[in-house]
């Protein structure tokens, strides 16, 4: 693994609040405006070469980050550095041009593939829309990047629709766009949520092989933990907009520190009756992110919640190089 | 151990304009007294229709063309309109993939219990009906007063609670449960596998377990059925299918799922993808994809043979 250790994605408390719609009678009485705070102060670096891990379970805006990285979203606050040139100084059409070296490989096959595009044409569109090539370099570099992601043979599936391949074919179809314009770095949003048990490690790895080959650098979005420890090199763990647990895959996985991250893990299925879960599991569910709780987000379902809990926000705070947790009570207690 | 359903030479089909749909292919199944068995296989191998054939609540075109279902000695494939519905509910209970769905919005919590447990239960008063409710809410970790909410004030993982509340009112013996967790969070899913299995003890249930998820049947199921094209690859106890599966199939999958207790510095993979059950290979189904595939594989379908303990139905071991 070539990890050099040159940012290549910074971000700064990033924030992305979506406005409710307030119905007629809240307008009336003047009432506050109200947001789900999706995203609500995340910070990370992403060196080059590395593949970060974005946990957390549905709602907790690890999707909206990643969107927001893109600038497929525009950020509430905030900053996302690119090679350490801020992504807001590029206007609408720099960014378009940005679009080459950042790309997005989307979960659902199915309803980000146009039914009425080709293959081919699907695959070679980003060329046509970001490069000069005409139409027969378009056909051969399209071609390439088809046959690199196993969908042989190429010049035969080129003319086919999606509807005509099946799930994990089209998982990499939309994997073959997304890299057809050589991008440095890819954001991949559950790339094999959707697809079939038997399908996925073939996907998975593709996926790693690929990164290897054309140099690329990942943020991997998941909510599997399991996938997550094969593919990722650091993981970070979001609750409710933020961030809180990030560090090397090893430490995350195996020094859980903050209460959240323990329960995660513990949580996951183990395909292997030998390892049948024995420790319970917190009751609850995630509360909503319209009105997060104050202080802690997690206290309410925390067995280790002090009252301070209740009051104070913590921030991130390294307890290892490399580890770094947002809860003041069980940091203390490991040091 | 009783068996409380055989399932003997079943097949479901599908005529659609292209062709036929074979669905369930000739599979025969026994369920044991008190079990919970693990149907596992990815999608489109039949599993759900395997179990929606059981309580015969196949969607039309889909038809069940031969075989039996055996419950408490009755077959369950020739049973009339009158009999299934004594049998829907209260002797089988199922549960579905989505509770948003399965669940009527415009009704209160407690209206739909009422209204299950005054179709079937005649004569029941409304008063006693709310108590039944109230008693399962308490079986099911929610607390009573939330009878009187409507669905969508709820969280996912209560609805899906509430839904195998709804199913086990009437005091059914056999749960099925298809993909009961995969619309839920990790957390709320480790939940409700903890539910599942309080609740077997609790009401001495048999569930058949539907899901592709092969966690889910590592942490509950005593047995483990794998599916594949619509046939039945391989049963055995959960354990010995972990340790030793003897189906190429069983083997690839079980090789090609990242498991977050072990350093898997790769995963195997399988080429090729589940077949088309229109125009199914000929011989054995998963023939095409098979890394040890004979020529007889080609030709023959492989019967279900007894080896180690385990029922396989693979020319390695015949």
């Amino acid at each position: 693994m070539t990890i050099s250790m040159e940012e290549l994605i910074t971000v700064r408390n990033l924030k992305k609040y979506f406005p409710l719609q307030k119905g007629l009678i809240d307008n009336l009485l003047a009432k506050e405006k109200r947001f789900v705070r999706a995203v609500d102060g995340v910070s990370f670096t992403i060196q080059k070469g590395e593949v970060l891990g974005l946990v957390g379970e549905s709602g907790c805006g690890k999707t909206t980050t990643g969107r927001l990285i893109l600038r497929l979203l525009e950020p509430t606050s905030g900053e996302m550095l690119y090679h350490g040139t801020p992504l807001s100084s590029y206007s609408t059409v720099g960014m378009a041009g940005m679009r080459k070296k950042m790309q997005i490989i989307f979960q659902d096959p199915y309803a980000s593939l146009s039914p009425r595009m080709s293959i081919g044409k699907a695959v070679s569109h980003p060329l046509a829309i970001h490069t000069d090539y005409d139409k027969a370099e378009r056909k051969e570099i399209c071609i390439q990047i088809m046959e690199k992601v196993g969908l042989t043979p190429a010049s035969f599936l080129y003319r086919k629709y999606p509807h005509q391949l099946s799930g994990g074919q089209r998982q990499r179809v939309v994997i073959a766009r997304a890299l057809v314009t050589r991008p440095e770095f890819v954001v991949a949003d559950e790339p094999i949520a959707m697809a079939d048990v038997s399908v996925r490690a073939l996907i998975l790895e593709l996926m790693g092989q690929l990164k290897e080959e054309l140099d690329l650098t990942y943020l991997f979005i998941t909510h599997d933990l399991a996938t997550c420890k094969y593919i990722c090199d650091r993981v970070a763990i979001m609750y409710l907009g933020k961030i809180v647990e990030i560090g090397s895959l090893d430490k995350v996985f195996k020094n859980p520190i903050h209460p959240y991250t323990a329960t995660l893990l513990a949580a996951v299925p183990v395909p292997d009756p030998k390892f049948r879960r024995t420790e319970p599991i917190p009751t609850g569910e995630i509360p909503s992110a319209i009105n997060p709780p104050p202080g802690c987000s997690f206290h309410p379902r925390c067995h280790f919640a002090k009252p301070e809990c209740r009051i104070n926000d913590p921030d991130l705070v390294a307890v290892d190089s490399d580890h770094q947790v947002a809860c003041p009570v069980r940091s203390v207690s490991q040091s | 151990m009783e068996n409380i359903l055989e399932i003997e030479n079943l097949s479901v089909h599908f005529p659609i304009n292209i062709g036929t749909v074979r669905a369930v292919n000739r599979v025969s199944l026994k369920i044991k007294q008190g079990e919970v068995m693990g149907l596992v296989g990815e999608s489109g191998c039949g599993k759900s229709t395997l179990g929606f054939s059981i309580l015969r609540l196949l969607r039309p075109p889909g038809k069940i063309v031969e075989g039996k279902i055996v419950y408490h000695g009755k077959d369950i494939v020739k049973m009339n309109q009158h009999e299934l519905l004594s049998l829907r509910g209260k002797k089988i209970a199922m549960i579905f993939q989505d509770p948003l769905t399965s669940l009527n919005p415009l009704f209160r919590i407690d209206q739909q219990f009422i209204e299950t447990l005054e179709t079937h239960e005649k004569g029941i008063g409304r008063k006693e009906a709310f108590k039944r409710a109230e008693s399962m809410l308490e079986s099911l970790g929610i607390a009573p007063e939330r009878l009187l909410e409507y669905p969508h004030q709820m969280s996912g993982g209560m609805r899906q609670r509430i839904m195998i509340g709804m199913g086990l009112i009437l005091n059914p013996d056999f749960l099925i449960a298809d993909e009961p967790t995969t619309a839920l969070d990790v957390i709320v899913e480790a939940q409700f596998l903890d539910l599942l299995n309080d609740l077997r003890k609790q009401f001495n249930l048999t569930i058949i377990l539907i899901t592709h998820n092969l966690g889910n049947v590592a942490q509950l199921a005593d047995r483990i059925t794998v599916m594949y094209g619509g046939s039945i690859a391989e049963v055995g106890a959960a354990n010995e299918i972990f340790e030793e599966p003897l189906h190429p199939y069983t083997q690839g999958l079980l090789a090609s799922i990242p498991n977050i207790k072990l350093d898997q510095p790769k995963l195997e993979t399988m080429p090729g993808s589940p077949p088309d059950l229109v125009d199914p290979p000929a011989g054995c189904v998963f023939h095409p994809r098979c890394p040890r595939a004979m020529d007889v594989c080609r030709n023959e379908r492989p019967e279900m043979i007894a080896k180690n303990g385990h029922l396989v139905s693979c020319w390695l071991y015949g």
